[in-house]
């Protein structure tokens, strides 16, 4: 009912806009303006309050958390020099956020291929499901930090132990989506391939990693949202440079602004790792999902 | 018996479930010669398409063999291509790479690679869809994906062309226009054909044979009604051919009357299992 309300009623004062207009403007330009009246305005204005009210609530003496304006003033220098480098720690945003990000991509990928792997088994299998099943399913209730000690105890390294937690964090989703896909290729493509006599490898490429790519794509969208949970998490203990480390220093000298403005670019990273996938996975899952 | 080119001989079929056995089909015994179009017709549920599947190697006879061309079948294999009800083309590529994927199987050895790309291309000229070559299946019509799924059939060269309702899921004018076209395909081609149908018009119009099976449990052939009318066949001008009508009478007696369906439980529970099984 929401999602339906929403654009209707933005589309209201499209109408209303267009119609005093006395020369007809361009179609692609009316298609335009309804694009950005329906898709901008909204989290504008929503936006435009919700600072509205962060800025009442926290602009009074005591209160213990800074106002958006005080944020930006606090950490300008923070925002206008994302590159600085002063060796260290102290170095720049943008080298935080590529740090952690060199460390999802490490475990992620890492990830990929052994879920994906592990996937099929369990998918093609039915022995490897009955067998491995039961213990995916109590692993992957564990908390991505629960993982961290161990890890720390194994590697006797940080760096190692902050990937293995990613790692171990986002490979149950795929693992489970790959299975669910593998076994729910439809017997119709199976018997294509018999009849054509496919082989083992063809069968893999041919029929089963498309047939399966719209599952393998949902849990690796869900695994890359769990790794960039858990680095945060895991960088505020592992220490050096990163953005989870960055956050829990800041914590520890009391500069809150940094804080907010580490969340708001974790936020954001995160948004556009989820995006990235998704995107990935409608371009190589064209057509796949309506037959 | 092992004179036909395609033999089923004295076939038996039962499934176990839940430590029940079920007899879906006993005795069944049928010889094809070499270019013939032969339709199976029966209520659903009396095992026609587990017929079609044992003779596609999909699944195994309980008993009884079926020989084509000398050779015993126990697998399926590109020497007997089937057509499928939902078309089953890979969604995920073009309608060309759905039949060079078949070709470049089937023929990796015997054609060069220019050759295996002719011979897609004529196939899927030969059911006119070569105006859509790049499109994906999602991106045409039930009808233009039942073409497609025919000549990717035809491209392997079959020796016998298995057809598992191929029109069942279309409309009445869609059907009629590929049924029309099948027929022409057949009668340049000359492939042995086996096509399941419950359409009493569709089985008359396109065979040289109609294989009627009686009821189930333990079902099994009941009549052969041999189709005598001249090729190549037109539909309207045989609407009011008296011949025509006589063998479709004889067919709808048989379904209607000498094999009405008893669509009591006990038949049910018994044909329930069976279509289940012979599709997965």
């Amino acid at each position: 009912m929401n999602a339906d309300a929403k654009p209707l009623k933005a589309a209201g004062p499209a109408i209303g806009l267009s119609t005093p207009a006395p020369r007809p403007s361009p179609r692609w330009l009316k298609r335009l303006r309804v694009a950005v009246v329906q898709n901008v305005i909204p989290p504008v204005v929503i936006g435009a309050i919700l600072l509205g009210l962060w800025q009442l609530l926290c602009s009074s003496k005591g209160s213990a958390l800074p106002p958006p304006t005080q944020v930006i003033s606090d950490t300008w220098e923070l925002i206008v020099n994302p590159f600085f480098n002063n060796g260290g720690n102290d170095v720049g945003m943008a080298w935080q956020l590529l740090a952690s990000l060199k460390r999802v991509a490490y475990g992620y990928l890492l990830a990929v291929v052994a879920g994906i792997s592990l996937g099929v088994l369990v998918g093609q299998s039915t022995w490897a499901m009955r067998g491995l099943d039961p213990l995916f399913q109590i692993l992957r209730t564990v908390p991505p930090l629960a993982w961290l000690p161990l890890s720390l105890a194994g590697f006797k390294d940080s760096h190692p132990s902050a990937i293995f937690v990613i790692f171990i964090t986002a490979i149950w989703p795929i693992i489970i989506n790959t299975s669910v896909g593998v076994r729910n290729i439809p017997e119709d493509y199976r018997n294509v391939a018999k009849v054509l006599r496919l082989n083992g490898l063809e069968y893999f490429t041919k029929i089963m990693l498309p047939a399966a790519a719209p599952y393998i794509f949902s849990g690796l969208r869900i695994g890359v949202g769990l790794s960039w949970l858990a680095i945060i998490a895991a960088e505020m203990l592992i220490g050096g440079v990163g953005i989870g480390f960055f956050i829990w220093d800041a914590w520890n000298a009391s500069r809150i602004s940094d804080i907010i403005l580490a969340l708001f670019y974790v936020g954001i990273v995160g948004f556009c790792l989820d995006r990235l996938v998704a995107l990935v996975g409608q371009l190589v899952t064209r057509g796949t999902s309506a037959s | 018996m092992g004179a036909h080119y395609l033999s089923i001989e004295n076939v038996d079929k039962h499934f176990e479930r839940d430590g029940v056995s079920s007899q879906v089909l006993s005795q069944v015994n049928l010889g094809v010669e070499r270019g013939e179009y032969i339709s199976i017709i029966g209520h659903s549920g009396c095992g026609k398409s587990t017929v079609l599947n044992i003779v596609a190697g999909l699944i195994g006879a309980s008993n009884g063999a079926v020989v084509l061309d000398g050779k015993e079948v126990h697998s399926p294999g590109p020497d007997r291509s089937l057509v499928f009800q939902n078309h089953s083309l890979l969604p995920w590529l073009t309608v060309y790479e759905n039949v060079a994927l078949a070709v470049n199987k089937v023929f990796k050895r015997s054609k060069s690679k220019a050759e295996r790309h002719e011979w897609t291309l004529h196939n899927l000229e030969m059911v006119s869809m070569g105006h859509a070559l790049h499109k994906r299946p999602s991106e045409i019509s039930g009808g233009m994906k039942q073409r497609v799924g025919i000549a990717r059939a035809l491209a392997m060269q079959p020796k016998v062309l298995l057809l598992d309702e191929p029109f069942g899921a279309l409309d009445a004018l869609t059907r009629a226009h590929l049924q029309d076209e099948v027929m022409r395909i057949q009668g340049e081609l000359r492939n042995t054909v086996m096509m399941i149908t419950h359409d009493v018009d569709e089985a008359v119009l396109l065979s040289d044979r109609i294989v009627m099976m009686t009821n189930g449990p333990a079902a099994t052939i009941g009549e052969i009604l041999t189709i005598d009318l001249p090729r190549p066949r037109n539909r309207i001008a045989l609407a009011d051919d008296p011949l025509y009508n006589q063998y479709r009478h004889a067919v709808l007696s048989f379904l209607y009357e000498k094999q009405r369906k008893v669509e009591d439980l006990g038949a049910r529970r018994v044909a329930s299992p069976v279509k289940e099984q012979a599709r997965a």
